[in-house]
């Protein structure tokens, strides 16, 4: 299956309904995926939980399974041998995206969840001791912030939480000051869930290392949840050792996800699950175990999954990453300003460099009932915590309405909602 | 398109109406009641919606009842017309109502209420409209289940989540 055909991308960038300069064009754009041709009038707002898929990943896991499918790693025959490779293809199709040096640092997981638990849970006990410190910042996910406080319980040490400003944006001053001798793992977000707000992580990474951080300083942790579908991410130019994504929310299947782990600190990481697919030895007193990334995958893996998350790979490359940035923050700068011109919405700040998401709230009207409006006029938003509530708390909030982007939408949707959220008003205010 | 679908739904207006965005606003018994002899907390992990509701209890009879905390219109006007309704009335007759708007609501079949009860029924009737929102049921109902668990727990404080 082909990437993305190019006709995708018109020649005539800033045509009706297309963003001005990236020369995406979401309304042909939008042909691509079924969702919208079932839901006439749907205004999907709602990437940041999970993207829709297009064609190309929905029927490349079909003809998958109609052509190539048996287990993996298994079988000496051709049919499974097939299956192997197109697995493996898929996971050279991750390191590429990647950019990582070598394809045994990728490892498929259920989801961006997974991967930051199994480096919790397999990393942790191995390299954190009593005393140590891992640090996290204020925007954080709830999946990047039970495990480590977890951890830290369990291995009494302790969580420390850099804080954003006032504004939203990552305060670096603060986060270099919060580093110390004791700091073994910093684990922060590329793009907040929540406020959208773009996190320095190179700035961070290069922190962490010189840090008085330890020895050689400390390990980092990037969850690339929201940048993954967006953003060029190069994980050598970043320097992390580990990164994590979410398959579906980069237009990919559910139950897919990659861990990247820099090789050494994956070699350096016990198996966390056992079972078949990630042993060399067995016997009734002893188990010797596959090298990474084998060691952490126990079990018949989501095959067809991967293999889905690789043609969504190409869907974004098809793209490219630099055009769906382009879009992305053009659109964000669209709705930023649109939003805040309606009488009694409060953005939610999220910094300088804000990209594809928009909380929000509405002067006395709970999140909960803007939802419920929106949702009558074909908008899918979400509302609630946004699993933030430690962010909610400091906010002073109950919750947010967000609105989240991707490649389909455009500034008729974001004048859609504007609309929607001002009969809310009135509905409200009457 | 945005012509028609800016038109408000006939659910939209049924589940907004003028009472509900009335008590959502301005709701009736919203403080803490001095001396409660039950109290217990409601807890919609899901939207964060948080109420207390208060109870003075004398023998078998709702003396006072009250409610603290916000959230959606919904749970809010849900907290305000309970108070309304059982305030005065005995425990048989507030498990019967909360019986009946559970029903209601949720779509289940209501059971005959005594001729008593009929008028109160019929002030909780504009919360009907959740029955169009299965999201949005648990509102309506979080205020009367932290009501129930006041009920049983006393003074104890419970917390009973809805999700």
């Amino acid at each position: 299956m082909a990437a993305a055909p190019r006709e995708l991308r018109p020649q005539n960038a800033g045509s009706a309904g297309g963003s001005r300069s990236s020369g995406l064009d979401p309304r042909r754009l939008r042909r691509e995926f079924p969702i919208f041709e079932r839901n006439p009038g749907l205004v999907f707002l709602d990437s940041g939980a999970s993207a829709q898929k297009p064609r190309q990943v929905i029927d490349g896991i079909a003809e998958f399974y109609r052509s190539d499918y048996a287990n993996v790693h298994r079988g000496v025959y051709q049919l499974s041998a097939r299956s192997t490779d197109r697995f493996e293809e898929a996971r050279e199709k991750v390191r590429a995206f990647l950019n990582a040096a070598d394809e045994r640092e990728i490892v498929f997981v259920r989801g961006a969840t997974e991967a930051l638990n199994l480096v919790a849970q397999s990393w942790g006990p191995a390299h954190l001791h009593a005393g140590d410190e891992v640090v996290i910042s204020d925007v954080e996910h709830h999946s990047n912030l039970v495990p480590w406080q977890m951890l830290c319980r369990r291995m009494g040490a302790h969580l420390v939480v850099a804080p954003t400003d006032a504004t939203g944006e990552f305060d670096l001053a603060r986060f270099e000051a919060l580093l110390s001798p004791r700091t073994r793992l910093v684990a922060v977000t590329h793009i907040s869930n929540v406020t959208g707000a773009l996190l320095p992580v190179e700035r961070i990474v290069e922190l962490a290392r010189t840090s008085r951080g330890g020895d050689g300083g400390a390990l980092v942790l990037i969850d690339g949840c929201q940048a993954v579908p967006r953003l060029p991410v190069d994980v050598r130019a970043l320097g992390c050792d580990f990164y994590a994504f979410s398959g579906h929310k980069a237009y990919g299947p559910t139950g897919t996800g990659v861990l990247y782990g820099r090789f050494d600190a994956l070699l350096s990481m016990p198996p966390w699950q056992f079972g078949g697919g990630m042993i060399t030895n067995v016997t009734y007193k002893e188990t010797e175990f596959q090298e990474p990334p084998h060691r952490f995958e126990a079990g018949t893996p989501d095959i067809a999954g991967a293999v889905g998350l690789a043609h969504a790979i190409d869907f974004i490359e098809g793209l490219g990453r630099a055009a769906i940035r382009e879009h992305e923050a053009a659109l964000t700068g669209y709705g930023v300003d649109r939003l805040s011109r309606i009488p009694g919405v409060q953005l939610v700040g999220g910094g300088q460099h804000r990209l594809s998401i928009l909380s929000f709230n509405l002067d006395g009207v709970h999140p909960h009932d803007v939802g419920t409006v929106l949702d009558q006029h074909k908008i899918a938003v979400r509302v609630g915590h946004h699993c933030a509530q430690p962010l909610m708390d400091k906010l002073g909030i109950a919750g947010t309405v967000r609105a989240s982007l991707g490649v389909y939408n455009d500034e008729a949707d974001i004048d859609r909602l504007a609309e929607a959220i001002e009969a809310c008003r009135e509905m409200f205010s009457r | 398109m945005p012509g028609d679908v800016f038109a408000m739904s006939d659910d939209l207006r049924e589940l907004y109406q003028d009472i509900i965005l009335d008590h959502g606003r301005h709701p009736r018994n919203q403080r803490a009641l001095e001396h409660p002899t039950h109290l217990a907390r409601g807890h919609n992990p899901l939207c964060g919606d948080r109420v207390t509701v208060y109870l003075a209890i004398e023998g078998e009879r709702i003396a006072d009842v009250s409610f603290e905390g916000r959230g959606c219109a919904i749970s809010t006007a849900a907290a305000s017309l309970m108070t309304e309704v059982l305030k005065g009335k005995t425990l048989d007759e507030a498990r019967a109502l909360f019986a009946q708007f559970h029903a209601t609501v949720t779509g289940g079949t209501p059971q005959e209420l005594p001729e008593a009860l009929q008028e109160d029924a019929e002030r909780l009737e504009p919360l009907e409209g959740v029955k169009a929102y299965p999201t949005r049921v648990k509102c309506a109902t979080l205020p009367w289940h932290a009501f129930e668990a006041a009920l049983k727990s006393g003074l104890t404080g419970a917390t009973v989540k809805t999700e």
